[in-house]
């Protein structure tokens, strides 16, 4: 028997495939397709305090090899969520991150505090880099100092572990990633979304309602691998690789560089079942090179 | 309960760039309700990365039908499928046209606007075992554009056409034949499916004159089922609305629902 367990230091997750946050609603939407007890874990759709209408639409625009949104963070609130979502996700033996927002630093130590109360969640992932909630792009994620000042008071303020998820729209990844680890994250996302836009030759508009929205698929892999190399050989705190991840020939290629898991995104919507793929086409390749340990292949990259 | 099933085309049939596909999938077909629709991942490359939103034309216990355009990218590859490929399809998805209005509905009128007949075919058959007098709209902007007139026809359903251009039935759009009908006889209930500007005309005949109507709205979508909120709407509530997704709470809204003014770029 394969071992597909990972260690991310602060919890133990039985294979390194998470579901990612914004595409995976709250875990129940994909019981038809999915049975949640295989993967590693899921990291709920991004929380603020209170229900949040999003952005206008156009919100979806396909591009060359990826998807460009501009959803804006709708949903349903954590009061909600602590009534109707996580009581059935504690009944599934799988393991839930949720992902925080806030439109201050006030809001997402709120959101933290309230679901501090609520028993089911292994750990927070700090949205501090959606770049479809304000104007330009701006987020947290893009300055180290705004990075560190969110992370130290929400740390400080809830007692979950933290997973700070980065913006790769910055200059250096590595300055943003140091700063959360010292900040004291207890985990790395690497990446959210590439800011992106696409114009219509006719009407000369955006063809999104934001005008600009974050750019996921497989367009942005070879990006979101380069980043989580570079944090991963930067960083003591683990690493959790996303972007553009369609199978698990690409999981493996985040764990080779360093990701101690990684993230399926949008390719939950291209194939419902990607996520369980994954793990299962981890598993084969394990056996076909006889890697009795998951853990074994983690950071192996030769150079 | 959604599934994601392989279903293989045992059927094609085109004219001009619309096409029909019977696909066998008994245990999405058996499911299927008028109104609902399929995510068709039309192929495995990553571009176009996303499944298309295909409603359901027809289902008996073994086979569903889809009835579409060429569109863009996603139908256009879809449209190259030859019968014995197979289809990956999730379905049946949304909520489809409500039951409740439709067993009430005696007489009803079904309103299609070019592609958008597709899945008031099926609802005409299952309004035809229920025993209510259905009378089908269909419009287009000229006679390539309805092809399916005959079908209706063949399976004993009412059907009167109209198109832009007057090569065939009314000239005009198919809302002016409505309006035209509706001084004859009043139905008890619209089911309509088309063009965003023609759906709207539609809703505000339909509120003018008081008929219950139910529209099947159409959207780009990133998931089908609810997760990803890429495909929303403005539905009314309170004073000012709020965006509802059209692939979990829709894709069929009523016409006192609808904020048509708040989203649409016509």
């Amino acid at each position: 028997m394969i071992d597909l367990s990972v260690d991310l230091g602060f919890l133990k997750l039985r294979n390194p495939v998470l579901a990612a946050s914004g595409t995976f609603g709250y875990g129940l939407e994909f019981l038809p397709l999915v049975d949640l007890e295989k993967l590693g874990g899921i990291i709920v759709k991004g929380l603020y305090f209170g229900p949040r209408e999003g952005n206008p639409p156009p919100r979806l625009v396909e591009t060359a090899g990826g998807l460009i949104n501009a959803i804006g963070l709708p949903g349903i609130g954590v009061e909600k969520f602590a009534e109707e979502i996580l009581p059935r996700l504690r009944k599934i033996d799988t393991v839930v991150f949720v992902n925080v927002c806030g439109e201050s630093e006030e809001e997402y130590i709120k959101v933290v505090e309230f679901l501090d109360r609520q028993q089911g969640i292994a750990a927070y992932e700090l949205n501090i880099s959606c770049p479809n909630v304000k104007k330009n792009g701006l987020c947290p994620a893009l300055d180290p100092k705004s990075t560190e000042s969110l992370i130290r008071r929400v740390k400080a303020a809830g007692r979950r572990p933290v997973i700070a998820k980065l913006s790769p729209n910055v200059t250096s990844i590595v300055e943003i990633a140091k700063a959360a680890e010292e900040a004291g994250a207890d985990g790395i996302s690497l990446i959210n979304t590439l800011l992106a836009m696409a114009v219509d030759i006719e009407t000369r508009r955006p063809k999104l309602g934001n005008i600009l929205g974050g750019l996921s698929g497989p367009a942005i892999k070879p990006i979101a691998l380069r980043m989580v190399y570079q944090v991963a050989s930067a960083v003591k705190i683990p690493v959790i690789g996303v972007g553009g991840i369609m199978s698990g020939a690409d999981a493996l290629e985040f764990l080779i560089v360093g990701a101690k898991a990684v993230q399926i995104g949008t390719a939950n919507f291209v194939d419902p079942a990607a996520s369980v793929r994954t793990v299962k086409e981890i598993g084969e390749f394990c056996e076909r090179q006889s890697i009795q340990n998951i853990a074994e292949l983690i950071g192996t990259l030769k150079i | 309960m959604m599934q994601d099933a392989r279903a293989k085309i045992i059927f094609k049939h085109s004219w001009g760039d619309y096409f029909l596909f019977r696909l066998e999938s008994p245990q999405i077909a058996k499911k299927a309700k008028p109104g609902q629709f399929l995510m068709i991942r039309v192929n495995d490359q990553p571009y176009p990365l996303l499944r298309r939103p295909i409603s359901i034309h027809a289902a008996d216990n073994k086979n569903l039908e889809i009835f579409f355009q060429i569109a863009g990218r996603g139908t256009a590859i879809l449209a190259e499928k030859t019968e014995q490929e197979t289809l990956d399809i999730l379905g049946p998805l949304g909520n489809g046209f409500r039951l409740d209005a439709v067993y009430r509905a005696r007489t009803a009128f079904l309103v299609g606007g070019g592609r958008g007949i597709a899945p008031l075919y099926f609802l005409g058959i299952e309004l035809q075992k229920l025993g209510a007098g259905v009378l089908t709209l269909y419009g287009g902007q000229s006679l390539p554009d309805i092809p399916l007139k005959e079908k209706f026809k063949e399976s004993g359903l009412d059907i009167l056409c109209s198109t832009d251009d007057g090569s065939h039935g009314f000239r005009g759009f198919v809302t002016g034949l409505l309006e035209a009908e509706l001084r004859r006889r009043k139905p008890e209930s619209l089911f309509v499916c088309g063009p965003d500007l023609m759906m709207k005309r539609t809703a505000d005949i339909a509120l003018r004159r008081n008929i219950p109507a139910q529209f099947s709205l159409e959207s780009m979508m990133g998931c089908g089922f609810g997760a990803c909120w890429g495909c929303v709407r403005r539905i009314k509530k309170d004073d000012t609305g709020e965006w509802r997704k059209i692939c979990e709470d829709g894709p069929v809204f009523s016409a006192e629902e609808i904020l048509w003014d708040k989203d649409s770029h016509d």
